[in-house]
């Protein structure tokens, strides 16, 4: 295709993603650098059903004022970057100058709420990303030898966890597991501990989410490989039985080499949807045991006060988190490109 | 033939013209009301719709979220909303934004009904109409503690020692139950808990939080003393769920909104055994005479940036909605703020708080960022992984960062 051609094609995407996505994220950078105005306050008589009061409130009026004259705010630097919500430069230096052990300065660094979201964040990605994809091969390679009137009804059920919205998936999953649920209460049957609950304990909760994150993504695998699996040159497998390849080495030697094209892509995926958890934190109520970073972001701006800097702040650090992921893939996908291009 | 359509053009007149004027009079005007989800709000809107009609549109979005849609709804101009249905807490980012209009002049031309503890006026200036008292305070099941042989408890002390003596008779395994929910319930609770201490949460006259003290200790280790009856998945339970988990019969003493009792005591839902023992009263004491508890308020504001005939419109089919009529039609469903409003068993609990002389949540511009920095930062302690004083000190410090990214501290 001529580059003109290609220009003219590929126009009216490029449009919507410079107006959608490149703009927006440019925004939420410039908000993340400011802070709002300096309050102005006033103590004024309110009173109501249950009396008179004196009480601080807002000078609507002179904040109006300031906020016409700038509207974004303050200009304040990195500084929301390195505050104790983000990433406590200061509480973080402390922690490691007091620090008795090494396992005192992670407790310290884990009671800070972006560390404790990055601690869960990263086991997540880290756990749930290889499983998926070891799971979504196994279920394409089963599938793959289902006699063919079986095929359809099977490869439906595969994919209902992926057709399932998360929010629901997750809500429905919530109360099963509850110490009322069906799941919950035959766990303390089996386990005999008419107190075990898997909403309770950290260790439990995160358990619950990783499963519940596999659960939800192995279909996702199982779709891109059983694709893939239909594309393997039965000469090369015939090739292998006649040198007498048992069925693990036609897997290990000739089909997984197919499919690692394949295996990459469903990695840069899912690490980067993973390291976006969010909705099982919010389905289960997690938040107590477990945090994500797009949790942090999601909390800063619900509730009366909305923290639309922080939030961008947050933003801005999971761009770059994400972008620090997928370098190692990304960097070897580039070499494979380049060594195929000489 | 052509007498029937003239009869039934006739009546049609006649019941538009009832409508009309007991649709309020008013000639047009677009209402438009966000608010909460419950059953009194329900009544005020569907009183409101009442008004609907010759010119008159009036549509609402009831939803328990509705406190993160009212600034950027009411920020837009023209308006989202014509009204947003607050409570003293969920006012206050309205007024810092000035996002709400001043209603002295409707209430003298439209607000004869109101009486004057009805009007919040902040600086002297009428900003919102309350028509509902709202409190959280002691649900107990009589029957449960005459069982154990204890008496109801007037202190947290008292529900303590009921609590111990439900569960050592194997009554029950987890008598206690609060909304204890990770965010803004636990942060509700700790609100609740430090007011029963009597201690204030800022320096005077300041943003400065101070709870990191004595007080603050006393509060957290009552919550979590607390905590130890609850069932274990505690950290879960917000007003929905403990509603279901007490309508079920799993718990005999329960910290709730009164708002809850009409829906728990009504015949829905539950059982005979439980409605007829379960007894509202007021909220126990922490510190001597201390209620542990906090007043709201639940009322309307018009939106400043609607016309002044919506707001007009909106505010003559809101106070249409919380007429005699409404209250009377729905006495159990809420506290109402009105004259013709009847106690009831529903409502014995907000009463007794609100006689016993609970303070109204701090209507304070920066009081949102420490309840929000509590929700979040109290949960460890609860846990067992980290002592009271280090969980106040995580929640003066994230209150901190807030207030000054927010600018009310330097």
């Amino acid at each position: 295709m001529a580059h003109r051609t290609f220009f003219w094609f590929i126009l009216p995407s490029l449009a919507a993603m410079l107006l959608f996505i490149a703009l927006p994220l440019v925004s939420v950078a410039v908000q993340s650098l400011h802070i709002e105005h300096e309050q102005v306050l006033k103590v004024t008589k309110n009173c109501g059903p249950f009396g008179c009061k004196e009480e601080t409130t807002v000078d609507a009026e002179a904040t109006r004022v300031l906020r016409d004259q700038k509207p974004l705010g303050r200009f304040n630097g990195l500084k929301t970057y390195f505050d104790r919500g983000h990433l406590a430069t200061a509480e973080v230096a402390q922690a490691w100058q007091e620090r008795s052990s090494l396992g005192g300065f992670l407790a310290d660094l884990y009671n800070l709420p972006l560390y404790k979201a990055i601690g869960f964040t990263l086991v997540y990605t880290f756990v749930v990303t290889p499983l998926v994809i070891v799971l979504g091969l196994a279920i394409a390679l089963g599938v793959n030898r289902v006699t063919p009137i079986l095929k359809g009804p099977t490869i439906f059920v595969s994919l209902l966890p992926m057709i399932v919205t998360p929010l629901i998936g997750s809500l429905i999953l919530f109360w099963m597991i509850d110490a009322q649920g069906i799941i919950g209460k035959s766990l303390q049957y089996f386990f005999d501990d008419p107190e075990l609950s898997l909403k309770a304990s950290p260790a439990l909760t995160w358990m619950t989410l990783i499963v519940y994150g596999i659960w939800h993504s192995a279909p996702f695998a199982f779709v891109v490989f059983y694709a893939g699996l239909q594309t393997v040159n039965s000469d090369s497998l015939e090739a292998a039985q006649i040198d007498g390849a048992n069925r693990w080495q036609q897997l290990r030697y000739v089909v997984i080499p197919h499919l690692m094209p394949l295996v990459i892509f469903i990695s840069l995926i899912q690490l980067m949807d993973n390291f976006r958890v969010f909705e099982p934190i919010v389905g289960f109520s997690a938040q107590a045991n477990a945090t994500s970073l797009s949790f942090i972001i999601f909390n800063d701006l619900r509730g009366d006060v909305m923290r639309f800097n922080s939030a961008a702040a947050t933003s801005v650090l999971t761009i770059l988190g994400v972008t620090i992921l997928l370098l190692p893939v990304l960097i070897r996908t580039w070499r494979d490109f380049k060594g195929k291009a000489i | 033939m052509f007498l029937k359509k003239l009869a039934v053009a006739g009546a049609v007149t006649v019941l538009s013209g009832t409508t009309a004027l007991a649709g309020c009079g008013l000639s047009a005007g677009n209402v438009n009301i966000l608010g909460n989800d419950f059953a009194a709000i329900q009544a005020v809107v569907a009183g409101a719709s009442e008004c609907a009609g010759d010119g008159v549109t009036v549509s609402a979005n009831l939803t328990t979220e509705h406190r993160d849609l009212q600034v950027a709804a009411l920020t837009a101009n023209p308006a989202q909303y014509s009204s947003a249905i607050v409570a003293n807490s969920s006012i206050v980012p309205l007024l810092n934004d000035g996002l709400i209009r001043s209603l002295d002049d409707l209430v003298a031309k439209h607000g004869e009904g109101l009486q004057p503890s009805q009007l919040i006026t902040i600086d002297g200036k009428v900003m919102a109409v309350a028509f509902m008292a709202n409190a959280q305070h002691l649900f107990y099941r009589s029957d449960v503690l005459a069982a154990a042989g204890v008496q109801p408890p007037k202190s947290y002390e008292d529900v303590l020692a009921a609590a111990a003596k439900i569960k050592s008779a194997g009554l029950m395994d987890h008598p206690v139950i609060m909304n204890t929910k990770t965010g803004w319930n636990l942060g509700e609770e700790f609100v609740n808990m430090y007011m029963g201490t009597g201690a204030p949460f800022f320096k005077a006259g300041t943003a400065e939080v101070a709870i990191n003290n004595d007080h603050g200790v006393a509060a957290l280790n009552m919550l979590k003393s607390l905590t130890e009856y609850s069932n274990p998945d505690y950290l879960t339970y917000d007003s929905n769920a403990t509603a279901a988990v007490w309508e079920a019969g799993q718990a005999a003493l329960g910290i709730m909104w009164g708002s809850r009792g009409g829906p728990i005591l009504d015949d829905e839902g539950s059982t005979e055994a439980v409605t007829g023992s379960t007894v509202l009263t007021g909220a126990p004491t922490l510190m001597g005479d201390n209620v542990a508890s906090t007043l709201w308020w639940d009322g309307f504001t018009i939106s400043a940036n609607v016309s002044d005939a919506d707001a007009e419109a909106t505010f003559v089919a809101l106070v249409n909605g919380i007429s005699d009529d409404v209250v009377r039609a729905n006495n159990d469903a809420a506290v109402w703020l009105s004259a013709v409003y009847e106690p009831s068993a529903a409502s014995a609990g907000v009463s007794a708080t609100a006689m016993s002389g609970a303070n109204p949540y701090p209507m304070l511009p920066y009081m949102g960022l420490l309840h929000g920095a509590l929700g979040a930062e109290i949960t460890e302690f609860l846990q067992g992984s980290e002592t009271a004083e280090q969980a106040l000190a995580d929640v003066e410090a994230a209150y901190t960062a807030a207030a000054k990214e927010k600018g009310f501290l330097k």
